[in-house]
């Protein structure tokens, strides 16, 4: 069974052949989606759609299950109920779709540099047995001028900042052309003028019309700089404005005892999550 | 000095050995490159074992011939990569477990059924660590043959499998057969292990497949020049080996591996002290 799927994705490969974009439908449209992992439940019956160059935090606990939909939305992982619908088909057959990983799960010493890094997200668009062509050299250059890393397109991987080698990862993503942006903790461990760096770089996305998931850590940086939010841990706690979803009661039921409190002078409450690991700082603000 | 070096090349069986270690330690450092960046030198080495068993069985049965060894040791080979893949992905054994229980199973059968035969103790020697000296004109063009077809096979998809090495999450996402893909860079390994069996043989295969890539691995930056950095210290050692082995008679697949470790060995103590001093 799953070899007569990859022959089916080598065909998809060889004739460039991917679902048609219906632009009557949202770019994402998920109903009803459950994953169970050895009978846990990962993700619990999420409904929501996104409109085209939407920019939504995805906030919650470690183990949320921000990760898990991040992969079922990109057709990695597939749902154990439900459906996920991306331009108005499902998405294992869209290139379309990029997953922005996390730094810490790639391996830094591979030996490649930043453009051949780049370059991967081209390989989608250039078919088996092809070489890059002068277009593809064109368009990862212009990716890696709109994250300002052109001057360190020769650089081995391993010798960029952090934030270097998240915008490295952002620039793929363009070079694949991808039209929706799962980016997972795209601010873990970077220092504030390298998040900021990324935050510039959200903007230009949105003004091309990229729509981005961004899986977030800090829930004041998403307060300020997301017009949407989303709280989930396993099921949707609240999903919109931030002043409405991160109310005392819904943040008490995602972050469960893992939280600090601390009336703030506006009257709202900041909250954050001591339960990290990692390379996740927890992150209290006064 | 002259002398030196071409007092051996007067025997054609020599020349054979160099040309044979020549282009298995090219096929090996090539393939090897994803076996180190992908760190599967357990799983290299246990194919390496799990082919006595074939190879065994062709002998028996072809009483001595060489000719048929070469495909029953690719069986042992493939039949070994599936069973492992079969075991860790159809329970919660880890893989390198499977790999484990596979390979010392399929070693010991490959023993077992050697020992039957009297005078073993030879012919075991000689599958365990290679005879490059004894390899025929037939064997040099089955090398070449399957070795072209190797190079010319991680040539064609040479973008897919950096992907799918680097990241797994991309190559899905970007829709490529991640299943296909993998399968084939298992039996490219496998064939590389068989074409390699007669000049280091089952016990030092792994050597070849590991040391010059991972030497490359240690100075360069870019895929390619690894790949061709790798083949190149690989084909080097395999001609300094067998001068080794010609004038301190020391047995050639020993030769050409520990040619490959100094090697190693020197890149990996200039590179500390150039790090020690900066």
């Amino acid at each position: 069974m799953t070899l007569l799927k990859e022959l089916r994705s080598t065909n998809y490969l060889i004739r460039h052949h991917h679902p048609p974009h219906d632009p009557g439908t949202p770019i994402l449209r998920i109903n009803d989606l459950t994953v169970r992992f050895d009978g846990r439940l990962a993700l619990d019956r999420i409904s929501f759609e996104l409109p085209k160059a939407e920019r939504l935090a995805v906030v919650g606990p470690n183990g949320a299950g921000k990760s898990t939909l991040f992969k079922v939305i990109a057709g990695v992982l597939k749902p154990s109920k439900g459906q996920v619908h991306v331009f108005g088909s499902e998405p294992d057959g869209h290139i379309c779709i990029a997953y922005v990983p996390q730094r810490s799960q790639v391996d830094w010493t591979f030996p490649v540099n930043v453009a051949d890094t780049v370059m991967m997200g081209r390989i989608g668009k250039m078919g088996l047995f092809r070489q890059p062509r002068a277009h593809d050299w064109e368009v990862v250059h212009q990716a890696l001028e709109v994250v300002n890393l052109s001057h360190l397109a020769k650089r081995q991987i391993s010798q960029l900042s952090g934030g270097q080698q998240q915008r490295m990862f952002i620039a793929r993503a363009l070079a694949q052309e991808a039209e929706l942006m799962l980016m997972d903790e795209p601010l873990a461990g970077l220092d504030v003028a390298s998040q900021e760096d990324i935050f510039i770089i959200m903007n230009t996305l949105q003004k091309r019309a990229v729509t981005m998931l961004v899986a977030m850590h800090d829930l004041k940086q998403a307060a300020e700089r997301f017009d949407r939010v989303m709280l989930l841990n396993h099921r949707i706690l609240g999903l919109g404005a931030p002043d409405q979803v991160f109310s005392t009661d819904k943040l008490a039921s995602a972050y469960g005892g893992h939280l600090h409190l601390v009336p703030s002078e506006e009257g709202v409450l900041i909250v954050s999550d001591t339960c990290c690991e990692g390379d996740e700082e927890s992150h209290i603000h006064d | 000095m002259i002398d030196l070096i071409l007092e051996p090349l007067q025997y054609a069986f020599i020349i054979r050995g160099f040309m044979a270690a020549m282009m298995v330690g090219t096929i090996c450092a090539v393939v090897g490159t994803y076996v180190v960046l992908r760190g599967m030198a357990f799983f290299g080495d246990a194919l390496a074992h799990s082919i006595l068993p074939g190879v065994a069985v062709g002998y028996l049965v072809g009483s001595g011939a060489r000719g048929p060894l070469f495909w029953w040791a690719m069986l042992s080979s493939v039949l070994a990569a599936v069973g492992i893949g079969v075991i860790s992905r159809g329970s919660k054994i880890k893989e390198d477990t499977a790999i484990g229980v596979i390979f010392a199973g399929m070693f010991a059968l490959g023993v077992a059924l050697i020992s039957s035969v009297r005078g073993y103790s030879v012919d075991l020697a000689h599958f365990l660590f290679g005879d490059v000296l004894g390899v025929s004109a037939g064997d040099l063009w089955l090398i070449a043959a399957f070795g072209g077809i190797i190079i010319l096979t991680v040539l064609a998809f040479y973008k897919e499998f950096m992907v799918l090495s680097f990241d797994p999450v991309l190559a899905a996402t970007l829709r490529l057969p991640a299943r296909l893909l993998e399968f084939l860079l298992l039996i490219l390994i496998a064939v590389a292990i068989v074409v390699s069996l007669q000049t280091v043989g089952v016990a030092l295969m792994v050597a070849m497949l590991v040391t010059p890539a991972a030497t490359a691995f240690l100075v360069t930056q870019r895929l390619p020049v690894m790949m061709a950095l790798g083949a190149t210290i690989a084909a080097l050692s395999g001609i300094a080996g067998l001068y080794l082995s010609y004038y301190l008679s020391i047995a050639s697949g020993a030769a050409i591996v520990l040619t490959c470790t100094a090697i190693f060995g020197l890149t990996w103590i200039t590179i500390s002290l150039r790090k020690m001093r900066a």
